[in-house]
């Protein structure tokens, strides 16, 4: 199937048309290029839907995965790189996001971004591609190159459009981001060169079904099998928590989203952090099962599940901590994002069919519902030219229909059922409270505690809205509140029925997301 | 299909050499009036022949033992051709091509512009003459072929102080590296009585008197390490580079670079392979000792710079280092694999560094200036240029926008194949550090704002072709990486 290859390659030519035409039309051209993706991502997810049954685990059985082609790229040290792509219930959901959240992103562009429109629209084209890449990839090289192909153009999406301190938050955004994927770097290929010549191909099922088949590492430099696999995996888990990101290695975040753009918040947040979680499935909790859920410990004096679990209940409570500390909407948003990404990690450490699956919901669900957040906050800036939650209030009357959307957004990242995050989070809870395999007796107290951020959320979602939206109408800027445009707060539509649809009918993607990761819970084996 | 006779296996050579003559007649024939055009034009078709020939004849398989008789040797064995001599060939043809087409503009108000190209087409025949030496001797005069001109090269602009000091500079190292060079081959020549490569290894026994042999080795490793701007004889380079003018800096620290490195690869894997000379000096680990210092100080030395062509002269230092590893990790295992990573490494190198270099002459062009605050906002004035450079400079830092990735890649997999750690670690450190002073003239060029007044006037044809031609070429050799990579190993595998 070469659907995945045009979807690349129609998404790449548009981006390097999008960069050579009039900033004039940039706008509207790059909005039409991004409708096909988006069309075409939709129609694979609805071909999935109907017409592949049982195609598991994209790394465990990579015969069945859906739109699969595979075509041998080059030789290099017995190693057979291939571009190698491939879907499975994991990464469809993933890749529709993708598609949907970008074109929307770039509808809400429209009105903030006024300057070298070519090279944003570009810019945010080119992400795409790449996106599309990381999510469809099934060798570790076209995977990788993807994944850098991520960073570049968010450096410089942040670094020349966004706020005050851009030129800090995109350095540092930079620095974090590529030190981590050297690490992560340094550790796979630790453990790739010590499978030795048995392994011919970088492809990760190949990579995957080697180790959970228990091919033997070739002790390196006096460090043994087990402990290889446990510091490969801490460099893994390091390099890719940075990009979930948890705790404390999160501060990258609130700076590169509140001096993003508002369209490139929305990316970050709704499609960029996924990238961190789904490759911490992909490769710590595929390939290093045992080392995740405890089984090899070698040099560990602690569980190392329960480590991560600690981290990710961690990261939940202090990022609601520090959301309710804020003053500026998208601060607020910002550090919610981590505490929302913390489930994820609690999910998939679980290592239970619901935990798994409702992490994978999860992501999707945030992606949808972080993603509508910044939007809305977006919008509310675009007309007050303010965040702050005290230099406004009131808001409701004058702009009912963003505000409306808002309100039900904020409901839904508190959880209320029949929206998607009702629903992801009663999965993860569900998984983590039962997952007495790897967590042991902390399983039902680390989850009650998780819990407990949903009243944090209530808390600080609650009273930004009471002060900002509600109440005398008041404001501190001088601009006149006329309500937003129809293109601005239609995408906050969309997105809303989105979450709304994926609440009432979780199954929608609950199906396929159970059947890709419910493999690789059999307790190892091909 | 004809069957040419053997002598034309020499063509890329052959060709440069030629059309320097043609240069200087052409010149002659009106010597008070310059046509730039014309100049250019010859310069430029007679280096892009040269490449294309250097392609046809590894796509033909001249030099494969499979075809075409095997190895051509040449002049009672004093040169061959094999596939290693005509990659790189080609990748100095290749180069001098993108030089010649920048040097169009870049050029265009200085006088002396016969006697600049010749000068560049004559350094361009040493260089690939040295990738053919098969013998001590005709690598001396190739070396010095290559050499000569460059001096002249650098100082070119000769009413300017920088390019005139650098000049010097890089002849006063120069002379005094030939003599250690040729001293040197003279120990080799006593130890041995023989010149040619395979006659050296075959007078190695253990009569050979170690010590002479020893040292003679040693100080061929110093002329190397001139001539590829490696630790300890790297002094001269960041001078050149920066004051010569930038289509010559990229010429030599790509083409003149690769050249060196052509001639170690040959002489050290023939003349001195290790399990004979292995008594008289372990140059595996003196290799290996070069290439972790030369990797160390090219990058700190970057990292300090304030100026953007130094700290790209610093930078292909560093380059120098990595490339070294090709020879540092001949430990035993897997040799043509190590061999081939260097070169590899040098292929995409030369296009990247090359690109960077002539994106700099672009900048001297526009008389923007040379800080790093120079650049600031360059993109606002010229996107597609600057687009260009960030994937160059990418690319040379080791991320995978630019074929950069794929050979770093492969030199980190020859390390590990062969155990060498250290040398591991030092290119995992570097590149990291390096991606630090690279992403400093991204962030100048897209992310600050411009200074008030900058303002470019003309978009140079010339220039912008060398440029988004290299981008193109580094960019598509992410996927095209196979060609590159199967290449070089069969090249080596036939040393």
């Amino acid at each position: 199937m070469v659907a995945v290859a045009a979807l690349l390659a129609v998404t790449l030519l548009g981006a390097i048309a999008t960069f050579l035409i009039d900033d004039k039309y940039a706008a509207k051209f790059a909005t039409a290029v991004s409708a096909i993706p988006l069309v075409g991502s939709v129609w694979m997810y609805y071909v999935y839907l109907t017409e592949y049954q049982g195609v598991g685990n994209a790394l465990l059985s990579p015969e069945t995965v859906a739109f699969r082609q595979s075509i041998d790229w080059i030789e290099l040290g017995g190693y057979t790189l291939q571009y190698s792509v491939g879907l499975d219930g994991v990464s469809m959901p993933l890749l529709a996001l993708t598609g949907i959240l970008t074109t929307l992103a770039l509808v809400s562009s429209w009105t903030p971004i006024d300057e070298r429109q070519s090279q944003f629209y570009g810019l945010m084209l080119l992400m795409e591609v790449s996106l599309i890449g990381v999510f469809s990839a099934l060798d570790f090289f076209l995977w990788f190159v993807f994944w850098e192909g991520v960073l570049i153009p968010m450096y410089l999406l942040i670094g020349i459009w966004g706020g005050p301190r851009r030129k800090y938050a995109a350095i540092k955004f930079f620095v974090y981001t590529n030190v981590a994927s050297l690490v992560m770097f340094v550790g796979f290929f630790a453990l790739v060169f010590s499978l030795g010549p048995a392994l011919d191909s970088l492809g990760l099922p190949a990579i995957a079904q080697a180790l959970r088949g228990g091919a033997v590492l070739m002790p390196v430099a006096g460090i043994t099998a087990g402990q290889l696999k446990v510091l490969a995996f801490i460099a893994m888990f390091f390099g890719l928590a940075v990009k979930v990101p948890v705790f404390p290695l999160h501060t990258w975040l609130p700076d590169a989203h509140v001096e993003a753009p508002t369209p490139v918040s929305v990316m970050l947040a709704g499609v960029l952090l996924k990238m961190g979680t789904y490759a911490l499935l992909r490769f710590n909790f595929t390939m290093l099962s045992d080392v995740a859920t405890g089984e090899v410990t070698a040099i560990l004096p602690f569980s190392m599940p329960v480590a991560i679990a600690v981290i990710g209940v961690f990261s939940v409570i202090y990022g609601a901590m520090l959301a309710l500390a804020q003053r500026d909407l998208k601060r607020i948003v910002a550090y919610s994002s981590i505490s929302s990404m913390g489930y994820v990690i609690l999910g998939l450490v679980a290592f239970t069919p619901h935990g798994m699956g409702g992490a994978t919901f999860q992501m999707i669900s945030h992606g949808l519902i972080s993603g509508l957040m910044f939007m809305a906050v977006g919008v509310i800036y675009n007309e007050t030219h303010t965040r702050m939650v005290g230099d406004m209030s009131g808001l409701a009357d004058r702009m009912p229909w963003t505000v409306g959307i808002f309100v039900s957004a904020a409901f839904g990242y508190m959880g209320l059922p029949l929206m998607s995050g009702f629903a992801a989070e009663v999965f993860i809870f569900l998984g983590s409270f039962g997952a007495t395999e790897t967590l042991g007796t902390l399983a039902p107290v680390l989850t009650s505690i998780a819990m407990f951020g949903i009243v944090l959320v209530a808390g600080y979602l609650l009273w930004a809205m009471q002060r900002t939206l509600f109440g005398e109408y008041e404001l501190e800027t001088d601009y006149e509140l006329d309500g937003a445009a129809f293109h601005d707060v239609a995408p906050l539509a969309v997105l809303l029925l989105l979450v709304i649809a994926l609440g009432v009918a979780p199954d929608l993607s609950y199906g396929m997301i159970q059947e890709a990761v419910n493999p690789l819970l059999n307790g190892g084996g091909v | 299909m004809v069957q040419l006779p053997t002598w034309a296996a020499l063509g890329p050579t052959l060709l440069l050499g030629l059309t320097a003559v043609v240069l200087l007649l052409v010149d002659s024939i009106d010597p008070d009036t310059t046509n730039n055009e014309l100049l250019a034009g010859i310069a430029g078709l007679g280096s892009l022949a040269a490449a294309a020939t250097s392609v046809w004849f590894i796509v033909g398989g001249t030099g494969l033992p499979a075809s075409n008789g095997g190895v051509i040797t040449l002049f009672g064995d004093q040169l061959v051709v094999d596939q290693m001599a005509l990659l790189f060939s080609f990748l100095i043809a290749s180069v001098l091509s993108l030089v010649v087409i920048a040097s169009y503009d870049y050029m265009s108000e200085h006088s002396y512009q016969a006697e600049y190209y010749t000068l560049v087409l004559l350094a361009a025949t040493g260089m690939t003459l040295l990738g053919s030496a098969n013998s001590l001797a005709v690598a001396f005069v190739s070396l010095e072929l290559a050499s000569l001109p460059s001096y002249a090269l650098v100082g070119i602009l000769k009413t300017n102080k920088g390019s005139v000091e650098a000049s010097l500079k890089y002849f006063l190292v120069g002379a005094l590296s030939s003599g250690v060079f040729a001293y040197g081959i003279s120990l080799v020549y006593g130890a041995t009585g023989s010149m040619q490569f395979d006659a050296v290894a075959g007078a190695l026994s253990s009569e050979a008197p170690a010590g002479i042999l020893g040292m003679g080795i040693l100080m061929v490793i110093g002329g190397v390490a001139f001539k590829t701007a490696s630790s300890p004889f790297h002094f001269w380079a960041p001078e050149a580079y920066e004051g010569a003018p930038a289509p010559i800096s990229a010429f030599l620290s790509s083409a003149s670079k690769a050249a060196g490195f052509v001639l170690a690869f040959r002489v050290f894997v023939s003349a001195f392979p290790m399990d004979l000379v292995g008594a008289a000096i372990d140059w595996v680990l003196v290799f290996q000792v070069l290439a972790i210092v030369t990797m160390f100080v090219g990058n700190f030395a970057a990292a300090t710079q304030e100026n953007v062509k130094r700290m790209l002269a610093y930078s292909s230092i560093g380059h120098a280092g990595y490339v070294l590893i090709g020879l540092a990790a001949l430990t035993g295992d897997a040799n043509s694999y190590v061999l081939g990573s260097g070169m590899a490494h040098l292929l995409v190198y030369g296009f990247m560094n090359t690109g960077a270099f002539l994106f700099i002459a672009m900048v001297e062009y526009w008389d923007v200036g040379r800080t790093f605050e120079d650049y600031n906002g360059l993109a606002t004035e010229a996107p597609l240029a600057c687009a260009a450079m960030t994937i160059f400079l990418f690319s040379l830092a080791g991320l995978p926008i630019g074929g950069g990735f794929f050979s770093k890649f492969y030199l980190l997999s020859a390390t590990v194949r062969t155990g060498t750690w250290l040398l591991a670690g030092s290119l995992i450190i570097n590149s990291a550090l390096s991606l630090f002073y690279y992403s400093r003239v991204v962030k100048a060029m897209w992310i600050e704002d411009p200074a008030s007044g900058l303002e470019i006037e003309s978009y140079p044809i010339g220039l912008y072709t060398a440029v988004i031609t290299a981008a193109i070429v580094t960019v598509l050799l992410v996927p095209g990486f196979d060609v590159v990579s199967s290449t070089a190993e069969t090249a080596a595998s036939l040393l």
